[in-house]
């Protein structure tokens, strides 16, 4: 039987929160599975809403000449769109897995500072309610010699400068009103979520490992993570920095980037994509993380070349630090920098190469079970190495001159980000379903799933390898009928409406399922890592006793012997070790102290929008609520105990 | 039978906070290398109105620098009175080094408004704004460090008194004090002396 202690409700400044069920529950949660489950909603809410902008923009483009959107509407459909996917949904989904994944790969618990994950989570669902507030408080007047005010219209009342907010087009004078204003400071409130998360993943790598979790008998999945958070960590200050400068020059009147004032709009562009090519990486790793996870375990062979593996994700993670002004060999930079990146940018393929052999290596003669999530890994697979080989040839700066700023970039970037990352995310959501709902998802809708989400993916960005190679320019609302852009147009917007097909029918997979779904075994993929020992749904206290690793995927190694071939053989106590584990795994047997609840996270997360509108409108009360929320989160934290003293009784 | 608390943590030997504090430092790096690259960059370029060797008063400031690393020398006395659990001393030490870091911001704030005298404001020419976005940035890092060492000696006035374990401890705020100090050392250089 299960023996929870309960808190003893000591007061702080408040009543300390107790429910265990009901919203309250969620909001005052600092469990890591349930902030992890809270950032996958979340982050698929966003995941919608960039795609809705994305269906509009390609309305817009199914016709020549057409007038769907108005060039201010398109434009802040852009923006918000690259906005909304990079920083709002797939950033956050990976989020999510780190989260709920992380503790229960390395043995523990839970984080290191449980409260500073439920704090970075508030913070992103503030930065991100922030940033979508433009649309109602937000304006974009007419810029400098650009169109007129009354084109600009609701939808065009938000961000409008590109996502990567090229400079002085997104300052004042060509970027007038506070849309732009809402960009630069709701990026800066969601950056220090991603960095609060940065060390506290990394802190828990370090520090919260179980008994015989060494660095390198650590699954993939947690090394990609571990890199993306050294990733986070160093490059999310330098945005913040830009975007300090960015806010000081569009309210406070400084010039950094604006040229009569004596700035440099191209070290915008320096600082920007000193964070954003790493930017890159922290969204593509933690999908090869989840690749490097259920390729081995469907293909029933442990995953060739495990230290290439990690040490190739951090050599991405180092040299994706080198590489930044392949983004800007059109700006003036030097043709010695540019052959130095064009270099760099060659270098960072051969660590790419070598995870694409190593997962090559880890099928090759292996069992191939084709369920839904190695369809998934292998789809993956196949499109990161298109995605790959086109991003290669950007390296080539004379052909990179001809192809920036056309749909080529927009074909490679969106078959490395969704042929990629968002395969891998996709491939991590169907395996990891039964540990977190404790249910089966269907397998034919999640076939029917992928097969459509591949032909609608690839309808979508193959021809804009084209239609950019034909000259159509990226950010273009409208292209003329003589352009003959029209038939590949028509073809990409079919393949668009095909993929918001296929995430409905994995919508419906999911609702159904998790109502109505088999009841899932713990173990459902015959898997290797610590995960898998514990029941589904994982239990609040993740592990009974804490488990004891001896070597690279133990769990598998408890299962199954080698015969004098190499062959799996799966040994004859297995079954039996497998019924207690479930046994034990649902029935600890000592006392186990969780910590608490709290109010503190929210209430300090929510002073941080405020600040962002007495920034935006200058206003000193706006500037002192949110100061008073900070406080007063802040010092309840600081007064709070992360776990109320238990005393102990005796067992019965 | 073991309770819960032998769940195996920190198998680096380090405490878990003091970890996350360094990691935190480390990104800290990253904000302030920024801020400093930006300043060197525009420090070297031709800006018209007031030039900084006009305003700077490199005694004065000197000083209020001679203070703010003194400060770091109470720190870690507060931090030895603590480690002979000699709580007195500690708060002493403690509320020492909160007063230092306080007459550090009085100087900045006096050296501020000088400047803002002299007609060197934010928005003079791109080397003012680098400047005062650079110290400012270090200010407010510095108020920080006097709310935390303040936050300190107040729960150090409970009966319990202050520990080196749990919560807020010292050696967690002393490393944050160090770590301002130090860019500070930097930020000498880099914006007066150089």
């Amino acid at each position: 039987m299960t023996k929870i202690i309960e808190p003893s409700k000591q007061s702080s400044i408040f009543r300390r929160p107790s429910s265990e069920t009901g919203i309250w529950s969620w909001i005052t949660t600092v469990d890591h599975k349930k902030i992890g489950i809270m950032y996958g909603y979340a982050a698929f809410f966003f995941l919608l809403i960039g795609g809705l902008e994305a269906l509009i923009l390609r309305i817009q483009l199914s016709q020549p000449d057409n007038n769907f959107l108005t060039a201010a509407e398109y434009n802040a459909m852009f923006t918000m769109h690259g906005t909304t996917m990079i920083f709002l949904a797939i950033m956050p989904i990976s989020a999510a897995f780190f989260n709920y994944l992380l503790p229960l790969q390395i043995g523990a618990r839970d984080v290191a500072f449980p409260r500073l994950n439920a704090l970075s989570f508030w913070i992103f669902i503030f930065g991100g309610a922030f940033l979508y507030s433009t649309f109602i408080f937000g304006t974009a007047g007419a810029p400098e010699g650009g169109y007129l005010a009354e084109e600009v219209g609701w939808l065009g009342s938000a961000p409008n400068g590109g996502w990567f907010g090229y400079q002085p087009n997104a300052g004042m004078k060509y970027s007038p009103g506070t849309a732009m204003d809402y960009w630069a400071i709701g990026l800066q409130i969601l950056g220090v979520a991603s960095l609060i998360s940065a060390f506290n993943f990394i802190t828990t790598i370090i520090n919260m490992r179980t008994e015989g979790m060494r660095f390198m008998r650590m699954p993939v999945f947690t090394w990609m993570t571990f890199a993306v958070s050294f990733l986070l960590a160093f490059s999310l200050p330098i945005i913040a920095i830009a975007l300090f400068y960015v806010t000081f020059d569009r309210k406070f009147g400084t010039t950094f980037f604006l040229t009569e004032g004596g700035g440099d709009p191209i070290l915008w562009q320096h600082l920007f994509w000193l964070f954003g090519h790493p930017e890159v990486y922290i969204l593509i790793l933690p999908a090869f993380g989840i690749v490097s996870e259920v390729l081995p375990t469907f293909s029933r062979k442990p995953l060739f070349g495990y230290a290439a593996i990690v040490f190739a994700g951090f050599g991405i993670a180092f040299i994706g630090f080198g590489v930044w002004a392949h983004h800007m060999f059109a700006s003036a930079i030097s043709p010695v920098a540019q052959a130095g990146f064009g270099l760099s940018t060659m270098v960072i393929a051969v660590p790419t190469g070598v995870k694409i052999f190593n997962w090559l290596g880890t099928i090759w003669g292996g069992k191939l079970k084709l369920n839904t999530p190695m369809l998934f890994s292998l789809g993956f697979i196949g499109m990161f190495v298109i995605g790959g080989l086109s991003g290669v040839t950007h390296s080539i700066v004379p052909a990179d001159t001809q192809q920036t700023d056309t749909y080529y970039v927009v074909a490679h970037f969106h078959y490395v980000l969704f042929g990629g990352a968002l395969f891998g995310i996709f491939s991590g959501l169907y395996y990891w379903f039964p540990k977190v709902w404790g249910k089966m998802y269907n397998e034919s809708l999640g076939k029917i799933h992928f097969w459509l989400m591949m032909i609608g993916f690839n309808l979508t960005f193959g021809p804009m390898h084209w239609l950019g190679l034909q000259g159509q320019v990226r950010r273009t609302w409208v292209y003329a009928e003589e352009t003959n852009l029209q038939f590949w147009n028509i073809i990409v917007t079919v393949g668009a409406f095909i993929i918001a097909l296929s995430i409905i029918v994995f919508m419906v997979n999911w609702i159904f399922s998790k109502r109505n779904g088999e009841k899932a075994p713990f173990d459902p993929w015959d898997a290797r890592t610590l995960e898998w020992t514990i029941p589904s749904p994982t239990p609040v206290w993740n592990f009974s006793t804490a488990p004891i690793v001896k070597s690279l995927d133990d769990f598998w190694h408890t299962k199954y012997s080698e015969d004098e071939d190499g062959r799996a053989v799966r040994r004859e106590e297995t079954d039996q070790m497998l019924l207690e584990l479930e046994e034990d795994g649902l029935n600890p047997s000592e006392h186990i102290a969780l910590p608490n609840p709290s109010y503190f996270p929210i209430v300090l997360a929510s002073g941080l929008p405020f600040l962002g509108y007495a920034v935006i409108y200058k206003s000193i009360p706006l500037a002192l609520i949110g100061t008073v929320l900070l406080l007063v989160g802040g010092f309840g934290w600081g007064t709070e105990p992360l776990e109320e003293e238990i005393h102990l009784d005796s067992d019965e | 039978m073991s309770n819960s608390h032998s769940y195996p943590h920190e198998p680096t030997g380090v405490e878990t906070r003091k970890l996350g504090m360094w990691v935190f430092l480390s990104t800290e790096i990253l904000f302030f290398g920024t801020l400093i690259t930006t300043f060197m960059i525009f420090k070297g370029s031709d800006f018209p109105g007031m030039k900084l060797t006009d305003v700077y008063d490199i005694p004065f400031t000197s000083i209020s620098s001679f203070i703010l690393l003194m400060s770091s020398l109470t720190m870690v006395l507060a931090h030895n009175a603590l480690e002979a659990n000699d709580q007195e001393k500690t708060r002493v030490w403690l509320l020492a080094t909160a007063m230092l870091g306080a007459v550090f911001l009085a100087g900045q704030i006096y050296e501020f408004t000088e400047f803002y005298h002299k007609g060197f404001e934010l928005t003079t020419n791109i080397f003012s704004s680098s400047f005062y976005v650079l110290t400012g940035f270090h200010g407010l890092h510095v108020f920080v460090g006097v709310v935390l060492l303040l936050a300190l000696w107040a729960i150090g006035q409970r009966q319990k008194g202050l520990t080196l374990e749990g919560g807020m401890n010292l050696e967690f705020v002393a490393l944050y004090w160090h770590f301002v100090d130090i860019v500070w050392i930097v930020l000498f250089t880099v914006v007066y002396l150089i």
